[in-house]
């Protein structure tokens, strides 16, 4: 029988440890430090890089795109039509009193139409999906990466980008201005609601007034935002569960994290298209 | 078993040492920030055998599995995958390769949205697009019956038991065919029965798939029945090789601790 084989490991240890450490533990510590957001910037824009190549790759994921659509666009709905109808609701509650002072009440639901088509509709929506939809993906796959079931995808020669994060940021990207669509309906008819409960005024008479305050150009800037604003939830919720660190608690963290950054980020992108639309209109 | 027949074993180790190599592992070094985790690593799986990569936690054992099917980079040294550098290709040819290991991971890595059957077809419906709904039942149904599970295809990953998940995880390997078993500590966290269970599955796995197996382990009930061979590592560096007869017999303390 052959003889076992013991290779010395005092020697290769020493060999070893006189390699190894060439910069102190403070410097390294202060450089990753400073390296530290600059990284995450990085991996970011590597993470979008990866998924533009793969979103016009061949075999896009269609079934698990519907199943996203249908998780991200149908589950939110009764959320977003109660909070679409509080909206409209408490919007014109509020309004009214001052609106009355200059004599304008007539122009309630103008005021409203417009308030909810260009700015209140999309942004709440667009932070009530963050938390829901956000988060949901943050934990989702988050958990998918400390169970290591997307590392099985990868093993298995399928492109977990592909599969997982590019069905999920289309699907968000495409929901999300619908979403804000049956937000804008519902707060149109909270607002009537609102309306009615010191006046009475028929639906009718409501829309008619609310849509002959509303142009293509109050419309148009604030769709194209909602569709950025379905990208950064989609882009920052899969980003964060995919890069979860390992652990339970990274579920968590990589959830809490998609959530504040994507809210973050919605706002400064609506600040940024708001800008951009009144320096173009 | 294999480890009471020691003539048996000494020709399954001559045997392999003429065998076609499969995997060839060359000075693999790996680290996490200053944490060195493999320093210098070389190993060889050939043809048709068992190697059965042994230590202690944190010795290493997942991360150098991991390295083999690039799910980890390593930082240097060179791993020959079938025929082809791991390090150097990418995208297709990567998945290529893949496409030929199979890997039952440590917490079997089922995808909990899936049912078992969904779960098996997965792979088969992304890389053999040619197959019809007839052969993919087909086959589901034959990688449950080789795991003794043929009942489960409508249930849940969260429904099974832990022996159960493993078998479900290696039928999801063995379902495209693959050349080489990659097994990251198969037997973690089963009682025994259910242990020995699975590490006679391995056997029977490699015999009908004619696969060859890395099996990551630390449990010396696995290692004990499947083993043709075995590599022990410890604080990065590859410390023993030999068959399972030549470490039951070595007087080193650190084996010896394993083996007593």
């Amino acid at each position: 029988m052959k003889k076992l084989k013991i290779i010395n490991l005092k020697k290769v240890q020493n060999i070893a440890t006189a390699r190894s450490i060439k910069l102190s533990e403070d410097t390294l510590d202060q450089k990753e430090r400073a390296n530290g957001f600059l990284q995450e910037v990085g991996d970011m824009a590597l993470f979008i890089k990866q998924l533009f190549k793969e979103t016009f790759s061949r075999n896009f994921e269609f079934k698990e795109f519907l199943r996203q659509c249908y998780e991200i666009g149908n589950k939110s709905l009764p959320l977003i039509i109660i909070t679409g109808t509080i909206m409209g609701l408490v919007l014109t509650i509020q309004s009214r009193p001052a609106m009355a002072k200059f004599g304008a009440v007539t122009m309630l639901p103008g005021m409203v139409a417009v308030s909810l088509i260009r700015e209140i509709g999309p942004i709440i929506t667009a932070l009530i999906c963050a938390g829901k939809i956000g988060s949901g993906m943050g934990a989702e796959l988050g958990s998918m990466k400390v169970t290591e079931q997307i590392d099985a995808m990868e093993v298995s020669a399928t492109n977990p980008i592909r599969y997982l994060v590019v069905t999920r940021v289309l699907a968000a990207t495409l929901m999300l201005p619908i979403l804000v669509l049956f937000a804008d309906a519902f707060g149109f008819i909270g607002s009537w609601i609102g309306v009615n409960i010191k006046g009475d005024v028929s639906l009718v008479l409501y829309i008619f007034q609310a849509f002959g305050s509303i142009t293509f150009l109050d419309f148009f800037p604030a769709l194209v935002k909602t569709f950025l604003f379905g990208a950064v939830i989609g882009i920052v919720g899969c980003y964060k569960g995919f890069t979860a660190g390992r652990g339970t608690e990274s579920v968590g963290k990589a959830a809490n994290a998609a959530v504040v950054l994507s809210s973050l980020l919605i706002i400064i992108v609506d600040m940024i298209a708001v800008q951009i639309t009144d320096m173009l209109l | 078993m294999k480890n009471t027949q020691e003539g048996s074993l000494e020709n399954i180790s001559e045997d392999k040492e003429t065998a076609e190599t499969l995997v060839e592992i060359k000075n693999l070094k790996k680290s996490f920030g200053r944490l060195e985790v493999l320093k210098d690593i070389s190993l060889k799986l050939r043809n048709g055998e068992n190697l059965v990569v042994l230590g202690k936690s944190g010795s290493g054992k997942s991360v150098l599995i991991k390295c083999i099917v690039r799910l980890l980079n390593p930082d240097g040294g060179t791993i020959n995958l079938l025929g082809e550098n791991v390090g150097s290709i990418k995208g297709k040819k990567l998945s290529e390769v893949r496409k030929k290991i199979g890997f039952l991971f440590q917490s079997g890595a089922l995808y909990d949205s899936m049912t078992v059957k969904q779960n098996l077809e997965f792979p088969l419906r992304r890389i053999k697009r040619d197959l019809n709904e007839q052969e993919i039942d087909e086959k589901v149904k034959e990688v449950l019956d080789n795991v003794g599970l043929p009942n489960a295809l409508k249930s849940m990953p969260s429904e099974l038991s832990g022996g159960m998940r493993k078998r479900i995880s290696l039928a999801r390997s063995i379902i495209l065919d693959p050349v080489i078993m990659l097994y990251d500590e198969p037997t973690t966290g089963l009682d025994p029965v259910t242990s020995d269970e699975i590490s006679e599955l391995i056997n029977s796995v490699q015999k009908k798939y004619k696969t060859s197996s890395i099996i990551i382990t630390h449990d010396i009930a696995c290692v004990r029945i499947t083993a043709d061979r075995i590599i022990m590592l410890h604080k990065g560096y590859v410390y023993a090789e030999g068959t399972l007869a030549e470490f039951e017999k070595s007087d080193d303390p650190l084996i010896m601790s394993f083996f007593k």
